[in-house]
């Protein structure tokens, strides 16, 4: 395990020291920027609206409408920075000749991948945990706190963690270039089996919500975010809750309760796939 | 033995047959020099050696555990023919990694030690992308030291230096020796292998096709003697035949000008061996 430990600690220190946290906070500020700036405008707008006949809360519609787009953001980034810190830990490495010296020290493969998914899923899970935590703070302060705070979190956490293992057990598969194209269709995958779900739920197509259910199965991450979302609105009811879920971010569907034993024992099978693959690797 | 294989066969995804059952002995402190032409197979079996490749056939172990094993990866030191370290870091920091991942408690004084020892004092705190590449491979062998393994894996350890880099090498090829520490050492440089090994495996095609002493190998080719009638040479004679030819001729009554014992070196052995 400490194994593990030092590969974790040499990861991290990589992606620091390659300015990929730079990178990264100066993208996620300029997100924050333009979130803050979106926001205000739409709870200005909407004001207008108060105290209408329908009996439809603005400030709720607003919210989490806007902070729904905001964890699709989220989730968008953190799989950017799960995939870059993932994306070529096995066979990318290996061609440029930085994967045989670690490998070949005591700490061995197995350790080495686990090492490698502690560091990429700590630090995207802790990313978006963050940011998402600046989107609700900046949405509650403009006029609408969300119902549940800690599930969604964990849900967008989650969801980096299963992209970070995806990510690394392509990286164990495939050269850097090919994962990175690999990664970037799984995750699209994903978003269009949910898409397809909310379409199928709205239109009652029953075909269309098979296809979502299997994806949301077969891609998790998928299934953890739409969890996430519908628990922003948990709490609402009447004609509110009617109209937020016909928003695009607003129709999700809460998750049963096997989804986070589900999601963990993905990781692990993933992991256990990457380290099976890698362990029969020539390097 | 510290380390022993038997019947290494390696055939790769792509029908290449790397190794084809390859049997090979490094005793404690002992330094065996591994010769062959390109694609012979000499990467191919260190890397087996060390868990990177998975052989097809046959078995290797290290101090007594399987390769690739975690007993036997402790045991050992590595440097790749091809190997990279991360740019962004310096000198002591890629040690102290190594150190880490092996379990050295050595310290910062092991770190300045094998830093001194590879002539990189100067370099300590320079990162890895501002080294030139016979600088890297100084420091790759720096890292393949550390914790004093039992045996080291040098997979062309001198390829990218300059001569005096290649003479420091060989000083820490028989400092090792001293201490007790065996090496398996991959190279081109005959003249190298010649002068530092104790024992001597020239690869071809995957199979071991001579193997003996350095001194051995390099055996007497015969005598030369310029007389006053010509050159004549006397095949298959050595040193100790020197004295009795040249009696011989004067009693014969020709005068003899100079005499040459001729060796076949290394190189010639070499060429034989891997022609055939
Ligand atoms: N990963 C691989 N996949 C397929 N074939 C390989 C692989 N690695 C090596 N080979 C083949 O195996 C044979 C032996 O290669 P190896 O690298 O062991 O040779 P070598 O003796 O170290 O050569 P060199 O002196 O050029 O370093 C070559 O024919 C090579 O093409
Ligand atoms: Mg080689």
């Amino acid at each position: 395990m400490s194994g593990a430990l030092v590969v974790a600690r040499h990861a991290v220190r990589e992606s620091l020291r390659r300015r990929v946290f730079v990178v990264v906070l100066l993208l996620s500020v300029v997100f924050l920027a333009l979130y803050t700036w979106g926001a205000s405008e739409l709870f200005d707008e909407v004001d207008a609206f108060d105290g209408n006949e329908f009996d439809v809360q603005p400030d709720t519609l607003a919210g989490a409408t806007v902070l729904g787009l905001a964890m699709f953001a989220i989730l968008f980034l953190g799989a950017v920075l799960a995939t870059f810190l993932t994306l070529g830990a096995v066979r990318g490495d290996a061609e440029r000749g930085l994967l045989q010296p670690l490998i070949v020290r005591p700490v061995g493969r197995v350790a080495y991948l686990g090492g490698r998914l502690l560091a990429a899923a700590t630090v995207s899970a802790v990313y978006v945990v963050v940011l998402f935590a600046a989107c609700v703070v900046v949405t509650g302060v403009l006029g609408w706190w969300p119902d549940r705070v800690v599930g969604p979190a964990l849900a967008l956490a989650g969801a980096a963690v299963v992209i970070a293992a995806l990510s690394l057990l392509g990286s164990a598969v495939l050269s850097t270039t090919a994962n990175g194209i690999a990664v970037f269709m799984v995750f699209g995958a994903g978003l269009t089996a949910g898409l397809l779900g909310q379409i199928g739920e709205s239109l009652d197509a029953k075909t269309l919500d098979r296809i979502a259910d299997v994806g949301s199965w077969v891609l998790p991450f998928e299934a953890l975010y739409q969890h996430g979302l519908s628990l922003l609105t948990a709490d609402v009811e009447g004609p509110t809750a009617a109209i937020v879920n016909l928003g695009p971010f607003g129709g999700a569907q809460e998750a049963p309760l096997a989804l986070w034993p589900y999601a963990v024992a993905y990781v692990a099978a993933v992991a256990a796939l990457a380290a099976w693959s890698f362990s029969r690797r020539d390097l | 033995m510290v380390l022993e294989a038997r019947g290494l066969i390696k055939r790769y995804g792509s029908g290449v047959v790397a190794l084809d059952g390859v049997d090979l002995e490094v005793g404690e402190g002992e330094l065996v020099g591994l010769l062959g032409p390109n694609g012979a197979g000499k990467s191919t079996l260190v890397k087996i050696c060390c868990g990177l490749v998975r052989p097809s056939a046959g078995s290797a172990t290290v101090v007594g555990a399987p390769a690739g094993s975690p007993a036997a990866r402790a045991a050992l030191g590595y440097l790749a023919e091809l190997f990279r370290f991360p740019g962004w870091a310096a000198a002591d920091e890629v040690l102290e990694l190594h150190q880490r991942l092996s379990g050295s408690d050595g310290g910062e004084r092991e770190r300045g030690e094998l830093l001194e020892l590879v002539g990189l004092a100067d370099a300590r705190g320079r990162s890895v992308e501002t080294m030139s590449k016979g600088m890297q491979q100084r420091l790759g062998l720096a890292q393949a030291l550390i914790g004093r393994p039992a045996l080291l894996l040098l997979d062309e350890p001198t390829s990218a230096l300059d001569p005096v880099g290649r003479r420091l090498v060989r000083e820490v090829l028989l400092e090792l020796k001293r201490r007790g520490q065996s090496v398996l050492l991959n190279s081109h440089l005959l003249s190298e292998v010649e002068l530092v090994c104790d024992r001597v495996l020239i690869i071809n095609r995957g199979g071991v096709v001579t193997r003996g002493r350095p001194d051995e190998l390099a055996r007497p080719r015969g005598v030369e003697v310029e007389t006053a009638g010509g050159t004549r040479l006397f095949e298959g004679a050595g040193r100790e035949d020197a004295p009795r030819i040249v009696s011989e001729l004067v009693a014969a009554g020709e005068s003899v000008y100079e005499v040459r014992v001729l060796r076949s070196t290394l190189e010639d052995v070499y060429v034989q061996a891997v022609s055939e």
